[in-house]
């Protein structure tokens, strides 16, 4: 019976057969943790601006800062996976999934050595970010120069 | 504010999330194309507005990263000409690099990986 399968009849049962992704969970999820993460940053900005006398300017960055550490933290303790498996886009969007990428190809190829694992591998996922951002980010610069000088 | 914050922060997560689900893109994709959204926004002038409107809604995301390259180069152009491009491009975005590739290490050596 197997052999009798043409191909696309086997693509067909492989899609009936594989889980379903909760599509609107997924969306609702994404919505609520990414809105959380810019209603708390915000929260923190202003506390940064209340309590230490910061300048707007210099909180966002001091907020990235935090951002960063708890999210390599949170990953480096092994916590932080399952909330992204939950959440999805809602971690991976904000830096937390840029912090999240770096710290957890670290660890995970750490037992390849420090040069061939961790050296050669901690940009493996975000390194596109970085390549992109700045390429794009390079020419952007130079368009404007060339149109407004 | 905090209400504009969250809104913003969600749509951008949500809209990137339907996207997810009914493309073949990977997140590495998606990240990559919000930060270059993010520099070209930056470009156009329109994510300074986005960042006046709704504050950290905007910079907690990555596409921060790619307006925060972009600023960065613009003024270091207006500073030094071409070398001041080069040399200032990754200013103000370093804080994230370095503090990731720190913090990224140092967590590395100390914890071990959970299997």
């Amino acid at each position: 019976m197997v052999k009798d399968m043409n191909k696309t009849e086997y693509q067909k049962l492989v899609k009936d057969l594989s889980p379903k992704e909760p599509k609107f969970r997924n969306a609702l999820m994404a919505f609520l943790v990414g809105g959380l993460i810019g209603f708390l940053g915000e929260v923190i900005v202003n506390i940064l601006m209340e309590s230490f006398g910061l300048a707007r300017v210099d909180s966002y960055m001091w907020l990235a800062f935090i951002l960063i550490l708890f999210s390599t933290f949170m990953t480096a303790l092994g916590i932080f996976d399952n909330w992204v498996a939950k959440a999805k886009c809602g971690l991976i969007i904000p830096t937390t999934g840029f912090a999240h990428s770096v710290q957890s190809a670290a660890i995970d190829y750490k037992k390849d050595g420090l040069v061939t694992g961790i050296g050669a591998n901690i940009f493996k996922l975000a390194g596109s970010v970085i390549l992109y951002g700045i390429v794009s980010a390079f020419f952007l610069c130079v368009l404007k120069v060339v149109i407004y000088g | 504010m905090y209400f504009k914050a969250f809104l913003f922060a969600g749509t951008v997560c949500l809209i990137c999330q339907i996207v997810l689900d009914n493309t073949k893109l990977t997140p590495g994709h998606i990240t990559s194309g919000v930060t270059v959204i993010g520099a070209l926004l930056s470009f156009l002038g329109i994510y300074d507005k986005i960042v006046a409107w709704c504050g950290a809604g905007a910079t907690t995301l990555i596409a921060n990263f790619g307006h925060m390259l972009y600023t960065a180069g613009i003024s270091g152009y207006e500073e030094g000409g071409v070398l001041g491009l080069f040399s200032n491009l990754l200013c103000s975005s370093g804080i994230a690099i370095v503090s990731v590739v720190v913090f990224s290490f140092v967590f590395a050596m100390i914890f071990k990986a959970k299997d």
